[in-house]
């Protein structure tokens, strides 16, 4: 590890100012600070530090995702082989899927992390670790057929209009993964959504519509039982359909205090609650459907503990995080139900709640200003 | 006795290197008081290299409240006066001659003294600046009536000295000087104890003050949390605060008319080999605590906490309103994969590294920053070690832009940097937290003046 050290320190002079590569010293810093954590002290305020940084946080998420995922690649097989009629074993499924995966997740970072590094580059910052998770979470909610070269653009959209306009990491208004879905989904809808997407080269043994696509139609008796929507095993975006490894992942992030349970809580509470109003409602059979299912399908629980957790994009005051989770399920089961275009309304439905974040949060605030006004009168008074 | 105030939101940052409970003589032979050490002001000085002083001689005043002088400590010659860039008073070093004389303020009956009377006694000897206000934390204003006044005696602050046993056996002075801080306001003297660690009957039975008492962790024992929870700041507001040994020199002064700058002061830390309490002046020189009883290593050196104390130099002293030296290693070395491994020793408020599972394992921490500066990204954290009805992340963003109004609606006259220091320690974005906060107050300050 010396020897690494010692190259490092070698050839930091030539990437600092005035060296012949300053024009790479944030790639060259992102990369020093991959292997080693940087010597730098403090030197103002409290004398010592926690030991989590950006990257510890996100390495955290990253690992909350890989049940997730590795399940997703799994899945890519089964549902090949399964539309193809045949059967194969785990890891013909798996490396099938993984072989699938595999230039999807190299695009998604190669065109997010450059982006990422040019702009740290120019503002003078150091790479953000953000794009670190958003790389991963892209090629999990597409589906697995979506062509490279739109990815490419989806993620390079994501990254400079969803993020570094409005100044990089943390200042983004709307989750950049999210748009990089959202972008896709409306700027190549024919590769976004129907029934040939969702199944990697699919033959036609079996139907390749998702199970939200056969419910908004009406073809509610074609639904997977509440264990294989539990599990996982029906097309989907990749990393969406095992409710199961969402819940490790979920798991995780809530033993780890990443994500807030406030806000995960709540967004299954909606989602459930607004289930139950249709049911007695009951309108037509798909309003009839148990309130379950719909936690358990398409990308309700993904979004849920991954995508509407981000705690940039989120409410940030307690109170906030209740209502904005709560009117996240609320509304994706709302366009679910009642939207004939889009069978799934998770994505638009954080999208949407990510812009009333601050409006909640204000709100929050200043109902907290209030109070110490009225204090303040009181005191006067006396 | 009234309630016990339960402090939910805090951490106890557990250190190794806590002083052991016995008292030395230090033997200092230099004393410095630093004029940094007290906000805002403008220091004029009024004594030259090499002139003779005793405990009680002027050595600078407040250009802007002249009245507030500040003495010397201890008698002996002024040695150096030292000045930084733009010609900035950094310190004036005293080289004591041991004899301690001191100038005769005179002994006065508490009770018959008229406030006017006890300010000027109090201004004369140099004894004023320990008396600090809420909101700034700078030294109270004599022509001000607070609306309380707050003494801390007990401290949560990591490796924090023991007051139960600094003030042992003064009961008398601490008395005396509670006595003459109750002539000071119109209303209460508050004397905040730990409901279970202040066992001390100097504080327990204190006289015609108000003891509170309060549980739980880091911050629980700081001001703002006690003025928070008893008697909030509104805008326009003025408290006064001080803490115990602050009341002893008052209450000595009064008993028996000199200036009696004696500090006990713990030495503590992980880098220190026998840590223990030594019996000093204000402002005393660390070479003798330091000599021989320090790891030879690259250590840093705090007068104060290792949350909000001030970075001296081996051979520096001591600041005028700490109790507590800290000696803790520099952390300027870079770490293989430290972000990536599971961390079983790593000392983290998040549970992102399996030391969590170990919640009382006592820390060697050292000064590295694990991290650069990031923007904020992960929010809803400062909350849970941040215990007022303040929401910290709006506030600093506040502060950031300067917007005045906001900071006032948000809250910023009830908190002070120190009330930050935890957000500070678990920020994964490395910001400096209480440096934004006391610009915020500075501002505040000269918009309001």
């Amino acid at each position: 590890m010396k020897a690494l050290r010692k190259f490092l320190d070698k050839q930091k002079p030539h990437f600092e100012k005035g060296g012949k590569f300053q024009k790479l010293q944030s790639a060259f810093d992102a990369v020093e600070t991959l292997f080693y954590v940087p010597d730098k002290v403090t030197t103002s305020g409290a004398h010592i530090r926690d030991a989590v940084d950006m990257k510890r946080t996100m390495i955290v998420v990253f690992i909350a995702l890989i049940p997730a995922l590795l399940f997703g690649m799994w899945n890519i097989g089964y549902q090949h082989f399964l539309s193809l009629g045949e059967s194969s074993d785990h890891w013909t499924m798996f490396l099938y899927g993984f072989l699938k995966m595999l230039p999807i997740i190299i695009v998604s970072y190669g065109v997010g992390l450059g982006l990422e590094i040019v702009f740290a580059q120019i503002r003078g910052h150091e790479v953000n670790e953000g794009f670190f998770v958003s790389g991963l979470l892209i090629p999990m909610i597409i589906p697995p057929e979506t062509p490279l070269w739109q990815i490419a653009i989806a993620v390079a959209f994501a990254v400079i209009f969803g993020k570094e306009v409005f100044g990089g990491t943390g200042m983004n208004i709307v989750n950049p993964a999210l748009i990089a879905r959202a972008f896709l989904f409306f700027a190549y809808p024919s590769d976004m959504s129907g029934e040939k997407v969702w199944i990697s080269e699919m033959g036609d043994a079996i139907s390749g519509a998702t199970p939200l696509g056969k419910a908004l139609v009406g073809n509610l008796n074609e639904m997977p039982s509440i264990f294989e929507m539990f599990i996982g095993t029906i097309p989907g975006s990749i990393g969406e359909t095992s409710v199961l490894m969402i819940l490790i992942g979920a798991v995780i992030l809530l033993a780890t205090g990443i994500a807030n349970w406030r806000i995960m809580f709540s967004v299954f509470a909606g989602g459930y609650i607004m289930g139950l109003l249709f049911n007695l409602w009951g309108l037509n059979a798909y309003m009839e459907m148990n309130p379950i299912n719909h936690l358990l399908l398409g990308g309700f629980a993904f979004g849920a503990v991954f995508m509407a957790t981000d705690p940039v994009t989120a409410a940030q005051t307690k109170n906030g995080m209740y209502i904005y989770g709560f009117l996240i399920g609320i509304i994706a089961i709302l366009i679910r139900v009642f939207n004939p275009a889009y069978p799934e309304g998770m994505m638009l439905s954080i999208l949407l709640m990510n812009v009333f974040a601050p409006l909640i949060d204000h709100y929050i605030v200043e109902s907290n200003i209030n109070k110490r006004l009225k204090r303040m009168k009181l005191a006067l008074k006396n | 006795m009234s309630t016990t105030f339960i402090i939910k939101k805090g951490l106890d940052i557990k250190l190794i290197g806590d002083a052991e409970k016995t008292i030395v003589d230090l033997n200092a032979n230099r004393f410095a008081i630093k004029p940094p050490n007290f906000i805002g002001c403008f220091p004029k000085v009024l004594v030259k290299e090499g002139d003779l002083v005793v405990a009680g001689t002027p050595l600078f005043y407040d250009k802007y409240r002249d009245n507030i002088i500040f003495t010397s400590p201890v008698s002996g010659k002024v040695e150096a006066i030292r000045r930084g860039a733009k010609r900035r008073l950094l310190e004036i070093i005293i080289n004591s001659d041991g004899k301690n004389e001191t100038i005769d303020f005179g002994k006065s009956n508490i009770n018959d003294l008229k406030r006017e009377a006890v300010v000027e006694k109090m201004l004369t000897s140099g004894v004023w600046p320990l008396l600090r206000q809420r909101p700034y934390s700078v030294i109270a204003n004599p022509v001000d009536v607070p609306k309380a006044i707050f003494v801390a005696a007990y401290d949560t602050s990591p490796l924090a000295p023991d007051f139960d046993l600094i003030v042992h056996g003064q009961g008398d002075e601490f008395q005396a000087g509670l006595d003459v801080l109750t002539k000071l306001t119109e209303g209460n003297v508050h004397l905040n104890v730990d409901s279970n660690k202040t066992t001390s009957k100097v504080f327990l039975n204190s006289k015609n003050v108000q003891v509170n008492k309060f549980s739980g962790p880091h911050p629980s024992g700081n001001v703002s949390v006690h003025v928070s929870k008893i008697d909030p700041i509104n805008k326009g507001d003025i408290i006064w605060y001080l803490y115990p040994q602050d009341v002893l020199t008052i209450g000595k002064l009064f008993l028996t008319g000199k200036f009696d700058a004696t500090r006990i002061i713990a030495f503590a830390g992980s880098e220190v080999k026998n840590p223990k309490y030594y019996k000093t002046f204000i402002g005393a020189s660390l070479k003798n605590m330091v000599y021989e009883n320090t790891t030879d290593g690259n250590n840093r050196f705090i007068s104060g906490n290792i949350l909000t104390g001030e970075k001296i130099e081996k051979d520096g002293f001591v600041g005028f309103y700490d109790s507590l030296v800290t000696v803790i290693p520099e952390g300027n070395h870079h770490e293989f994969f430290g972000w990536l491994l599971p961390g079983f020793n790593k000392f983290s408020f998040s549970h992102t590294f399996l030391s969590w599972l170990n919640p009382n394992k006592k820390y060697r921490l050292d000064t590295n920053l694990h991290g650069g500066v990031r923007a904020y990204v992960m929010t809803g954290k400062y909350e849970k070690v941040f215990p007022f009805d303040i929401y910290p992340m709006q506030l600093i963003k506040a502060v950031l832009v300067e917007d005045i109004d906001q900071m006032e609606n948000l809250g910023i006259y009830e908190i002070d940097n120190e009330d930050f220091a935890l957000c500070e320690v678990i920020d994964t974005s490395k910001t400096e937290i209480q440096s934004i906060i006391r610009k915020g107050l500075d501002l505040m300050r000269q918009e309001m003046s």
